[in-house]
């Protein structure tokens, strides 16, 4: 303790003579290993990534070498492979899942979120409290009922089935976001709205939408990420008519014998989530951080 | 109920009270079909495991369903995969969210200082989140965790250790794994707006009474950041205790149930011994664990709402 101070209080002392020179080499340092760390740990969570990149240009020979072998002829064999495994019709019924889901969710959540922000209704708190809690809920717990009453109506391997179920998964999500993004609109621009006589509607319509459009868009692209990613319900929903995560369950029996094949099918599938993701990740912050913290 | 007590019994008020009521309905509006459909799709197939939870209901018997008292309930509790699979959920839950919370706050504290390639730096680490898990797991199976062909195994080697076959010997800790560098860029993220809201002129007045970085961090960061860092583990938390992927494709909830968590209990029960009936029971009992661990936690959430109301 007294070993500190007297240092710091020397390190003032010398400050005060040489301010700028002093503190300079000290602080850069620091600054280049925070910097370095800072890169070590991206990199060291982005490795699965860039290994499953690396392999999915490897022959099966050079992928099943435990080594990771960085010099190699690029092969796009392994992409050619999963596009003839039959890949576009998964990817179309993903495609569909995804939008019919999202769309839904949007068009359920923005005047959910109206509600429950700009003009509140009475227990507005509990409301958005159930939202929630549903999203807390084990999904396990409700898939029996589920599939018994979608066998009941024939509706077992279909979209329809994976689609409303992503609705529901997806809405208490999206009524959170949003709602947080409504609230940040300042209240005087509400008022003035009022003042110069505009209808709720014409209000909703013309100012509050465009205000809160980067919102809806990183909202958007979550939902699709999570939609596009699920795989609980599809596995037990449907089987021949699916989405892509069961197209990637089919791998499964391939083995080791095929890692690049599972790389490139695993790269493909991956790239539009994680090019949404990229997009939406400041939003997903704000938008999961607004409503409760702060 | 109040209202129409203390209403005077003049015939305007009513009126009145028709309007708000209509007008309250109007208010209403908006937010009844999101409510309708959640309560439908959500409440209603609750309901339904409850009473299929009562009944000996084997798709693969040729009986019809029919209530046959608490005896699922009995086979469950004496059922020691169950009891297993409890405890399983509970490490696998728990450790995961203290992992991603502590090694997120290390990368959120070191990619919150500004250094070149910052913005990249951050998008990378965030990745994993949003590689499909499906097809992650996939590949960590057969890429990484593989004794032959992995390479941890390669690592291993590579510093004169044997290889471990981490899914026959170590199947929870390669499950832990997986799940801690998927969900770790997540709790950055939130972790990373907290710090980013950090009181500047209270680290600053800190720095000037000669406070160190550890008593900066210890007194100024860690209590600005537990709001962030509780929400962090309540949405992790949330995920992982529902893990279900990861399982399928990497163990299988083996070897020997070893990673068989109560989402994975259920599955295995309901879709692999058709016995809807157990199934039922067992996911009563994960609603009611759920219920109990998230009552908590929705508490704690609340009490950041009131703040953000008195703000």
């Amino acid at each position: 303790m007294t070993a500190t101070t007297t240092r710091r209080a020397a390190g003032v002392r010398a400050e005060n003579h040489t301010p700028i020179r002093r503190r300079r080499p000290t602080k850069r340092l620091k600054n280049t290993l925070m910097g370095l760390g800072g890169w070590l740990g991206s990199l060291i969570f982005f490795l699965p990534v860039a290994y499953m990149l690396l392999k999915s240009f490897q022959t099966e020979t050079d992928a099943a070498e435990a080594m990771p072998k960085l010099l190699f002829t690029p092969t796009l064999a392994n992409y050619a492979g999963v596009f003839q495994a039959g890949f576009w019709p998964y990817a179309i019924n993903s495609l569909i899942v995804v939008l019919a889901s999202t769309a839904v969710v949007l068009i359920l959540a923005v005047p959910a979120a109206y509600a429950l922000s700009i003009r509140p209704v009475e227990k507005a708190q509990d409301s958005l409290f159930f939202f929630i809690s549903t999203k807390m809920m084990p999904v396990a717990a409700a898939i029996i009922p589920v599939y018994v009453i979608a066998s009941a109506l024939g509706v077992l391997n279909t979209l329809g089935i994976l689609i409303v179920m992503h609705i529901g998964m997806n809405l208490p999500l999206a009524i959170w976001m949003i709602r947080s993004f409504m609230q940040e609109i300042p209240e005087e621009i509400m008022e003035a709205s009022a003042v110069d006589g505009a209808t709720r509607w014409r209000a909703a319509r013309s100012i509050i939408l465009p205000l809160i459009r980067p919102g809806l868009a990183s909202t958007a692209l979550l939902c699709a990420v999570f939609s596009w990613n699920e795989y609980f319900f599809a596995l037990n929903l449907t089987n021949s008519t699916s989405t892509l995560p069961l197209f990637m369950q089919k791998f499964l029996s391939f083995g080791e014998l095929y890692t690049a094949h599972i790389a490139a099918a695993a790269t493909i599938v991956s790239i539009p989530v994680v090019i949404a993701g990229w997009m939406a990740q400041k939003s997903l912050v704000r938008g999961l951080l607004f409503g409760a913290v702060k | 109920m109040a209202t129409t007590i203390t209403a005077p019994p003049t015939p305007s008020p009513s009126i009145v009270r028709e309007l708000t009521r209509v007008e309250r309905w109007k208010a209403r509006g908006p937010l009844l079909p999101a409510l309708i459909f959640t309560i439908l799709l959500t409440q209603l197939p609750f309901a339904l495991t409850l009473i299929y939870s009562f009944m000996s209901w084997n798709l693969l018997s040729n009986k019809p369903p029919q209530f046959n008292g608490g005896a699922n309930y009995l086979a469950t509790l004496q059922d020691e995969v169950f009891w297993r699979s409890i405890g399983n959920t509970g490490v696998m839950t728990g450790v995961s969210t203290v992992a991603c919370i502590v090694i997120g706050l290390l990368l959120a504290l070191l990619l919150n200082h500004s250094f070149p390639g910052r913005g990249i730096a951050r998008t990378l680490a965030i990745t994993p989140f949003f590689v499909m898990p499906v097809a992650a797991t996939l590949f960590w199976r057969s890429a990484i965790f593989d004794p032959g062909f992995g390479l941890l195994g390669w690592l291993a080697r590579q510093v004169g250790l044997p290889a471990v076959s981490w899914l026959s010997e170590y199947p929870m800790a390669a499950l832990i794994i997986l799940l801690t560098w998927r969900f770790t860029p997540f709790a950055m993220l939130i972790l990373i707006a907290g710090l980013q809201s950090a009181p500047q002129d209270q680290l600053e007045a800190a720095k000037v009474d000669g406070a160190g970085p550890l008593r900066q961090f210890g007194s100024i960061l860690v209590p600005h950041l537990r709001p962030y860092i509780e929400l962090a583990a309540l949405l992790l938390a949330m995920n992982l205790i529902q893990t279900f992927g990861e399982i399928a494709l990497l163990t299988a909830g083996g070897p020997a149930y070893q990673t068989t968590n109560i989402t994975y209990y259920i599955y295995l029960k309901g879709f692999n011994s058709f016995d809807f009936g157990l199934a039922s029971a067992l996911g009563v009992a994960a609603l009611l664990i759920t219920i109990a661990l998230i009552l908590p936690a929705l508490r704690l959430l609340s009490g950041i709402f009131q703040k953000e109301g008195r703000r």
